[in-house]
This record gives C-alpha cells, structure tokens and sequence, in this order.
C-alpha cells in the first residue's frame, strides 16, 4: 500500500503553474528524496500536499484517504508534519515553547514527545530556555525538524534541511533522519538541492524539472545517470 | 552577562540608607538655632532627613538598574536580539506588578486620596483594562486593530439600551455586554481573515467608525448625537447608593453614614476587578495552547499553518476574546458616567489604547499597565496646557520610541519556566552560526 500518492496534481499561485502535472508515491518507512534545480517546484509540491496552496486538479492521498480537499489544519492532524523551508522557527518564543506549538496538533500529551525530541537532538534540550531567534543555524534546523517530531508523524515532510549549514552539521541531520526512519519506520519526503547526499540517504528520489517529474529511480540509480551528474552534481 | 539581583540591590540600597540616616540624622536633623529670647536651642528637622535618606535609596537604586543594563548591553553586543531587556523585565514584573497592585488595592485607604484621586484611578485602571484586552489582539496575536473602541461602543451602549428598553440590571448586563461585544468581535474577524498588516489595520479602522456612525445616525434606537442619559448606576449586588440611607441601602445595610463617596470606592473596586480578571485571563491564556498559538501566529503565520494550527479559529478567538473584554469595559463606562454617546468613541479612543499597548511593549501586561499610567496620568498632569499636551504627549511618544525602541517593557516572557532556572551565557549565545 502507498503512504501517500500524488496522482497528475497540477498547483500554482496566479498566473503562474508551479506544478505540472506530478505523479508521485511514498510507500511506508521508506525515504524519498525529491531533487530539482530553484525554482522547480519543489517546496510548492510539499506545501500543496498540506493543501496550501491547494491542488488545481490532480489527486492526492495519505494512507488511503483523499485529502485533495481537506482543510490544511485537518490534513495536518492525520499524521503528518513538515519542516518548511527556511526553517520558520518561533524566534521570540522559547525551544520549548517552539516544540510545544508543533505537539498541539495531535492534542495529547506533549511530555512523552518533549522527551524523545531532547533524546533526539540533545543541543535542543542544552537549550530549551532560549529564544529561538537566538539559536545558531543548525539549531534552528534542529529545532524545525524536533518541532515536526512533536506531533509523531508517520510521514516527515523535510524541505531543504542542509540549507546554509556546514558540511558537518548537515551530516549529522542526515544521520539523525536515517537513524530515525531505520529504528523508528519513520516515512520521509525529503526535498533537497544537496543531490549527492539526499541521493545516497534515501531509497528512492524524483527529479523535479520546472513543475514536472522527468526521471525516477532508486538513489543509487540515480547517482549513476549522467544526466543527474551533469545537472546537479556539477558533472563529476 | 549579569542582569540585576534584586535581592542584592534591595540589600545595597537598605545599607546605603543607613549610611545615610547615620550622616545626615546630626547633620541635617539637628540644627542650633537662635530662640527669639537670644538662647541656644536645638530644631529637628527629620522630614528632611527622611526626605534626603529617601533620594539616596531612591537613586542607589536607579544606579544599580543603570549598570546593570549597561552591562547587560555591553555583554549583548548584537542588539537585534531579543532578550536585551529580559533579566531587568522579569525585574520588573516580580517587584512592579505585586507593589502596583498593593498601592492599587490600598488606594482608597490612602489618606489625602479624595474623591478625585479615586476618579483618576478609575480613569487609569479603565484604560489599563482596555489595554489589556487589546494586547490579546495586537500584542499577542499579532493581529494591528484600530478600531477597539467599536468593541467599547458596544459594549457601553449594550448596557445603556438593556437597561433602558428591558430594564436589565447592571450585574445582569455585564456579561450580555460581553457577550455581544464577543459577537461583533466574530463577526469583523470574519472578513479580515485573510489579511495582514496595513489592510488588517484599514479595516478595523473602518470598522470602528462605521460603529460609531451607526450609532450617530440611528436616532430611534440610539438618541443620535444626543446619546442616551439616566443610564442606571450600579448596585451593590442589589443594594443600590443613596444618599437617603433607608433601610434597603447599602448604607444603611451596612449602620454607616451615606456618603457619595461609597459609590466612588465601590466603582474603582469593580474596574480593579474587571481589570485584574482581564489580565489573569491574560496570563492564564498565554500558558495555553491557544494563547501559545496565538504568539506562533504573531510569529510566523506560514509556519503555525504548516504545524496544523488552525489559523481562522486562532484569529478568530482573538478578535473575540480580546473584544469581550472591551464590552465589559464598555459597560462599566456607562455605568459609570450614566450617559454615553457616540462622542466618546472616536478615533482618538482607539489610538490612546493602541499607543498604551505599544508603548508599553507589546505583548507585556505589567508593561501595559505602566504605559497606561504614565499616558493617562500625564494628560491630566498636564491638563492646563490644554491643546499643548497633546504636543508634549507626541514629543514623549517620540522619546520613549527613540529611547526603548521595543516599548517600555520590551521583552517578552517566556511562559514556560524550567524548574532548574539555568541562565544561558552569552558566550553560548553567540557560538556557532549556521
Ligand atoms: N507564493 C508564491 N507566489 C507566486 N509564485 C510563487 C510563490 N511561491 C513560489 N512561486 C513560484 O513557483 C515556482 C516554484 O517555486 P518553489 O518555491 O516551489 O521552487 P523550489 O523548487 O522549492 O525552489 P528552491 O529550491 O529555490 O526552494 C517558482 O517559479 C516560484 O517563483
Ligand atoms: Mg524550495
């Protein structure tokens, strides 16, 4: 069974066609990768999943449900959650506060989650009474992606996690979302311009190319196309 | 960085009162003077030593507050953080807000308070309610309203036209008057649900002057301009203020002699509770998802929705809420002053509370209530100059803004405290960015 399944889904804003028509699967505990040059359409897809902006046409399904039409904050209480672009942190608020907001749309508990979010990324509870404006970029991004963890996803939206950090932080989000998705069968969708890594770290990736899907494959079958190399691994 | 202890400081400014009690009590408190008989004798003076002990606590203090904000400057030297004011705002709000309360509470105790201190007082915590319930709007949600006083309108003339046409009583109107402001809270929160910023603040504005001209043009109802008078002063949970003092008063329910001034004290007592019940409201809500949801979307409205909030209802409880609160202070008003028309609710009204809320930081209640103070105690301060201190109300407006740029109590709180209250050093702070 597929997790989620996009089927011909076409989006934009205005006169402007974001989307052209894009098929995608995500079968359960697996992480897809979703690769494309700027502006391909990348963040417009995750954002269209949570029904924001909303599909034009097309069809889009989580676990079997049809949720092409569901209200963002319903879609979002079916057990998914995204780590948007930009990270989008809280920055007056707290790491707690910031943490606490990503737990109140499963509604329970937020104790157990607040614990297993400082097991994951410990900086976070080194941290959690500091504003989250104040935290250094590879924080914020840990913060985004505990934040998301709050509300125990099934499915993980990431969209360009290694976005302005170090090489070595990076790996170590990467490192954190394999050791998640293998221990815990953690599903992600990962949008990335870092092609090589997102490619060795996930199972499968599309490539993305100006709103429409133009090669699928597994990473490894990816890595080795020399239309990939040439285009986003700067031919090497 | 090392903010301000105040438990050393209180401790420091004691000592440096003895010290000066020891110097200045044979200095200042004991003088010789020539008797007109031609003899020696010794006058004591100690209304001015205490005067003079009083100025040297009062500035070790204000040193104290100085340096530590200098230093705590000096250690943040990237003042686009947050926080700057953090150590001195929690402060403030430890030692301010319980001591404000307690003069509030004693005020009418206080001798050489009058009827008019009492007036002001009602003046000022009137406003400081208005501000309060306006900072759940601006100053928490986020969402820029210039049209409050409609919400204040209502509220004043729900009661007005209750107890005119159905002859409600006040206890029963206070509630319906929230009610309804509530409802109209809704219902300009609905077609300003999608926008932001300047349009957000057109259109409350519009909003607030549409109530008003309704309210002017709709003599029938209303009274027009005329407003509407003899509005029913309140009771003591039944027992109404007269100067008769018969048997069903609460003068004489109480065996006291009947004085204006019960009903005076008795007014200043409810606003202080209506007041103290908006802000624990305030307090309690911030500490809830939906108070917690409504600073995310102060924050960063793209990201609340990305994490499930739901945006409409989180704007929309805002609006309601925040005009709920206006109501009762609309009803109060009317109350108060027994007539009400529309001329009360203009533009101006708005902008007071909305300059209240900004100065005092938006999104800080102790912040709010010194804004408050200080304006509204300044205009009738400077009630002579007459048109001249709406000049020395804009060049302070203009100081304050220069001087503390995120409003006097500029830092936000955090809701959530650790029981192990770790302080974070700046070195930590500023390692490692990206
Ligand atoms: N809010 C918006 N309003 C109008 N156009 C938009 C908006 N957001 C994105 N677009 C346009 O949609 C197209 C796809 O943008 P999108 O952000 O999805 O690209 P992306 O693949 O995520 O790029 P990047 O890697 O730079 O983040 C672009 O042409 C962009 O200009
Ligand atoms: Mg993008």
């Amino acid at each position: 069974m597929t997790m989620l399944h996009l089927d011909n889904v076409t989006a934009g804003y205005g006169a402007v066609q974001a989307l052209k028509g894009v098929t995608i699967e995500v079968h359960p505990g697996e992480i897809v990768t979703l690769i494309g040059a700027n502006g391909a359409g990348k963040s417009t897809l995750l954002m269209t999943l949570c029904g924001d902006p909303r599909a034009r046409s097309g069809r889009i399904s989580f676990e079997g449900r049809d949720i092409t039409q569901m209200p963002t904050h319903e879609i979002m209480q079916l057990g998914l959650a995204q780590a948007p672009e930009g990270r989008r942190i809280f920055p007056r608020m707290t790491v707690r506060e910031n943490l606490l907001i990503g737990a109140q749309v499963a509604g329970h508990d937020p104790g157990p989650e607040l614990e297993r979010v400082f097991a994951i990324f410990p900086r976070l509870h080194e941290r959690q009474a500091q504003r989250g404006g104040t935290l250094s970029g590879g924080e914020q991004q840990m913060l985004a992606i505990g934040r998301a963890l709050m509300s125990r996803p099934r499915l993980l939206l990431l969209d360009e996690p290694s976005l302005g950090l170090a090489p070595l932080i990076v790996r170590m989000i990467f490192d954190t979302i394999r050791r998640l998705n293998a221990e815990e069968g953690l599903t992600v969708l990962l949008v990335e311009q870092n092609a090589n890594q997102a490619l060795r770290l996930a199972h499968r990736g599309y490539v993305l190319v100006t709103g429409q899907i133009t090669m699928a494959g597994t990473g490894a079958e990816l890595l080795a196309r020399p239309e990939v190399r040439e285009a986003y691994l700067g031919g090497h | 960085m090392r903010g301000l202890d105040p438990q050393a400081a209180l401790k420091d400014m004691l000592l440096a009162g003895l010290v000066a009690l020891g110097l200045f009590a044979p200095l200042v408190g004991l003088r010789t003077d020539v008797a007109p008989t031609g003899a020696l004798f010794i006058r004591t003076r100690w209304t001015d030593v205490a005067i003079i002990v009083g100025l040297v606590m009062a500035g070790r203090l204000a040193m104290h507050i100085f340096l530590a904000r200098r230093e705590a400057r000096a250690a943040m030297a990237d003042l686009s953080k947050p926080g700057r004011f953090a150590t001195q705002a929690a402060w403030l709000a430890r030692i301010l807000g319980p001591v404000l309360l307690g003069v509030a509470l004693l005020l009418p105790a206080i001798p050489g308070v009058g009827r008019y201190e009492l007036d002001l007082g009602i003046l000022v915590l009137t406003y400081i309610m208005l501000g309060w319930g306006l900072n759940i709007v601006v100053g928490l949600a986020g969402l820029l309203d210039l049209g409050y006083v409609a919400f204040y309108a209502v509220g004043a003339y729900s009661y007005a036209l209750l107890a005119q046409y159905f002859g409600f009583s006040f206890w029963l109107c206070l509630p319906l008057a929230g009610i309804l402001s509530a409802f109209w809270g809704i219902l300009l929160g609905f077609p300003v649900l999608r926008l932001r910023g300047d349009y957000l603040a057109i259109v409350t504005l519009a909003f607030g002057e549409i109530i008003r001209i309704v309210l002017l043009n709709w003599v029938s109802l209303t009274g027009g301009s005329n407003g509407i008078s003899g509005i029913p002063r309140p009771s003591f949970f039944g027992l109404p203020f007269s100067m008769e003092g018969g048997p069903g008063t609460f003068a004489g329910f109480f065996g006291i002699e009947p004085s204006p001034v019960h009903r005076v004290i008795f007014l200043y007592y409810l606003i202080l509770a209506l007041a103290m019940l908006t802000n624990w409201v305030s307090v309690r809500l911030r500490r809830q998802p939906l108070g917690r949801a409504w600073e995310a979307m102060r924050e960063d409205e793209i990201a609340c929705r990305s994490l499930g909030i739901n945006i409409r209802n989180t704007k929309l409880s805002a609006f309601m809420i925040g005009a709920m609160f206006g109501g009762f202070a609309g009803a109060f008003f009317a109350t108060r002053q027994g007539f009400i028309s529309p001329e009360s609710f203009t533009f101006i009204e708005s902008a007071i509370i909305l300059a209240i809320v900004v100065l005092g930081g938006l999104g800080s209640q102790i912040g709010v209530a010194i804004a408050a103070i200080v304006m509204i105690g300044g205009f009738e301060l400077f009630r002579d100059l007459e048109e001249w201190r709406m000049l020395v109300f804009g060049a302070a407006m203009v100081l304050i803004m220069v001087w503390r740029p995120r409003g006097l109590v500029g830092s936000r709180q955090p809701t959530v405290v650790l029981r192990e209250r770790r302080r974070i050093g700046s070195e930590h702070v500023a390692e490692g960015r990206g």
